[in-house]
């Protein structure tokens, strides 16, 4: 190719892709201005040309009639989330940090096998585990329930913490660990005080990674909780039918995607400046 | 030093106890139910040994939802690995509004998989959704989307690149920003061109965090079954089913329990099975060593 032919080959192709990415967005948020009338006559695109934007949509998801009420499952999805990922953080940072520092011998088990337990179970199929969760939550009381919920969320947190947490520590000096307990730090302060502060960027992406993964679930949701605890894709999902108002869909996802595209929108910084290259290795 | 032991396993085995209750009872659970006829309705648990897995020997359903993951779920890496990494490629580094299109082209990935799905349904619809608009602007024939089975496949992979794209391109555009500088100036100073450059230069560079960002897309799109209950609901007949909307068909909407144990372990150990080769064969094609 044409060294100066190349700048307009990326950027149409930039261009392309950025025009496949963005559609679905474009498409919801006109749909979600539209009403029956503009939307049962064929497809269009450009409001107040083609047809005459209203707001039915959105007031619908907020109590409107013959709408849903997004509120509510917002704020179940938000503490799901929010607690399981906390869990999943805490726990996975601690186990990460352990088998990045010390060295472990179980028999034949050694750490890289650990690893590699905790790993693996993301290979682990969504449903095989939810009958039995069905169940053990059934026994426990805590079926329709945020904290089974929680619970059953943190298995699939969990492993993408200490993923993130095990090469990112692996990739801190030892020697601030050392100047930590010449300081006369135990090992707990020493990981509190020393090595979490230097983790900032580390513990950034791995929360995001099981925000995203947290509050995207659907499938553990929607086996597991009834009518007690709705999650918001259980709530959008619910409106999909045959026959949809697909104005009051629109909107709802739109306002169900719209705190993680925020989230992406912030962390952005800390995803492109390489820090997620150790997980990868 | 004295207690470290103590502290070591203080550090581990939360965490590790914590997975290990709560996958530990599934796991034996299922392959107790796997061997008897239980459903909802039938308070015992019998024991009928292998039946099951007799029946799942000739579920042609069962192995064509199988082939039809490999093929789907082996496509669409394929097709988000090479799309990933041209992306992450052309916004490495001078492009206008880099941050702009980093940003951008992240959001998919953001997004929840079935609320997005019940968009991309509105999308494809055979004649109120924008995709066959366009098509009759341009003076081309109108297309069943979700209706009939080649199209339905070709419609839930362009939700699948859509989706996951971005994750590869995440951990490329990663693995790209922590390249070190000297084999790019070394090439220059040799009068490489950019095809070149990349042959020979980056894309050796890279083959770690390829292999491994292939290998998690591939972990990730084995579970493939969110999309397809929204978009298809496994149809027209079976022909968009995947082993997890099978599964989720025979356990849960009709409670075959134990049929269904029974497929699971068997979908679980093909997994892991074929991701293992998988990983091995393409460790071993790019000459790594030492890597996952």
């Amino acid at each position: 190719m044409r060294p100066r032919l190349y700048p307009v080959f990326k950027y149409t192709v930039i261009a392309v892709w950025a025009c496949f990415v963005a559609g679905p967005f474009f498409w919801a948020m006109t749909t979600s201005f539209k009403d029956a009338n503009a939307v049962q006559g064929g497809a269009t695109y450009l409001p107040w040309i083609q047809y005459q934007p209203t707001a039915t949509g959105w007031r619908n998801i907020f109590g409107g009639a013959g709408g849903i009420d997004v509120i509510q499952p917002f704020i179940n999805s938000a503490i799901v989330t929010i607690a399981a990922s906390a869990i999943s953080l805490v726990l996975g940072s601690l186990a990460a940090y352990a088998l990045s520092r010390y060295r472990f011998k179980i028999g034949f088990i050694k750490n890289s096998d650990i690893v590699f337990f905790f790993v693996s179970q993301r290979i682990m199929p969504p449903v095989v585990l939810v009958i039995p969760f069905f169940y053990l939550l059934q026994w426990a009381g805590l079926l329709d329930s945020i904290a089974g919920l929680v619970i059953v969320t943190v298995a699939l947190l969990l492993p993408i913490a200490v993923w993130v947490m095990v090469d990112f520590f692996n990739g801190i000096p030892r020697e601030i660990d050392e100047m930590a307990m010449l300081d006369g730090c135990g090992p707990l302060q020493t990981f509190v005080r020393a090595i979490l502060p230097n983790s900032l960027p580390g513990l950034t992406v791995a929360a995001m990674f099981c925000a995203v993964f947290g509050w995207n679930d659907f499938f553990f949701a929607f086996r597991l909780t009834f009518t007690e605890v709705q999650t918001l894709p259980q709530a959008v999902v619910a409106l999909n039918s045959s026959i949809p108002p697909w104005w009051t869909l629109s909107a709802a996802a739109l306002f169900g995607v719209a705190p993680l595209v925020l989230l992406a929108i912030w962390v952005e910084r800390y995803l492109s400046k390489g820090n997620l290259s150790g997980a990868v290795r | 030093m004295y207690g470290l032991r103590r502290h070591k396993s203080m550090f581990l085995l939360p965490g590790l106890l914590t997975l290990l209750l709560i996958i530990i009872f599934p796991l034996l659970f299922t392959i107790r139910v796997s061997f008897s006829g239980w459903n909802v309705s039938s308070p015992q648990m019998d024991f009928i040994a292998g039946a099951n897995y007799a029946t799942m020997l000739h579920d042609s359903r069962f192995w064509s939802s199988i082939m039809r993951l490999i093929l789907l779920a082996g496509g669409t890496v394929l097709i988000q690995y090479v799309i990933g990494f041209g992306m992450a490629l052309l916004v490495w580094r001078d492009v206008r509004g880099r941050r702009f299109w980093r940003v951008l082209f992240l959001v998919p990935m953001m997004t929840t998989p079935v609320v997005m799905a019940a968009i991309w349904q509105m999308i494809f619809h055979e004649s109120l959704g924008p995709l066959n608009d366009l098509l009759g602007m341009l003076g081309l024939t109108k297309v069943a989307w979700l209706t009939e089975s080649g199209p339905a496949l070709v419609a839930l992979m362009t939700v699948e690149v859509w989706q996951w794209t971005p994750f590869m391109f995440l951990l490329l555009l990663a693995g790209l920003l922590s390249l070190p500088k000297e084999p790019f100036m070394a090439a220059a100073i040799d009068g490489a061109d950019v095809w070149r450059t990349f042959w020979k230069v980056t894309f050796p560079l890279m083959a770690p965090v390829s292999v491994a960002a292939v290998i998690i897309r591939l972990i990730e799109a084995s579970k493939l079954s969110d999309s397809v209950y929204v978009l298809t609901s496994g149809g027209p007949g079976s022909s968009t089913e995947t082993p997890g909307y099978y599964l989720y068909i025979q356990g849960l909407r009709d409670q075959q329990t134990g049929y269904s144990g029974a497929m699971s372990l068997t979908y679980l150990v093909l997994m892991i099975v074929t991701l293992t080769v998988v990983a091995a064969l393409l460790t071993r094609a790019l000459k790594l060593k030492g890597h996952s």
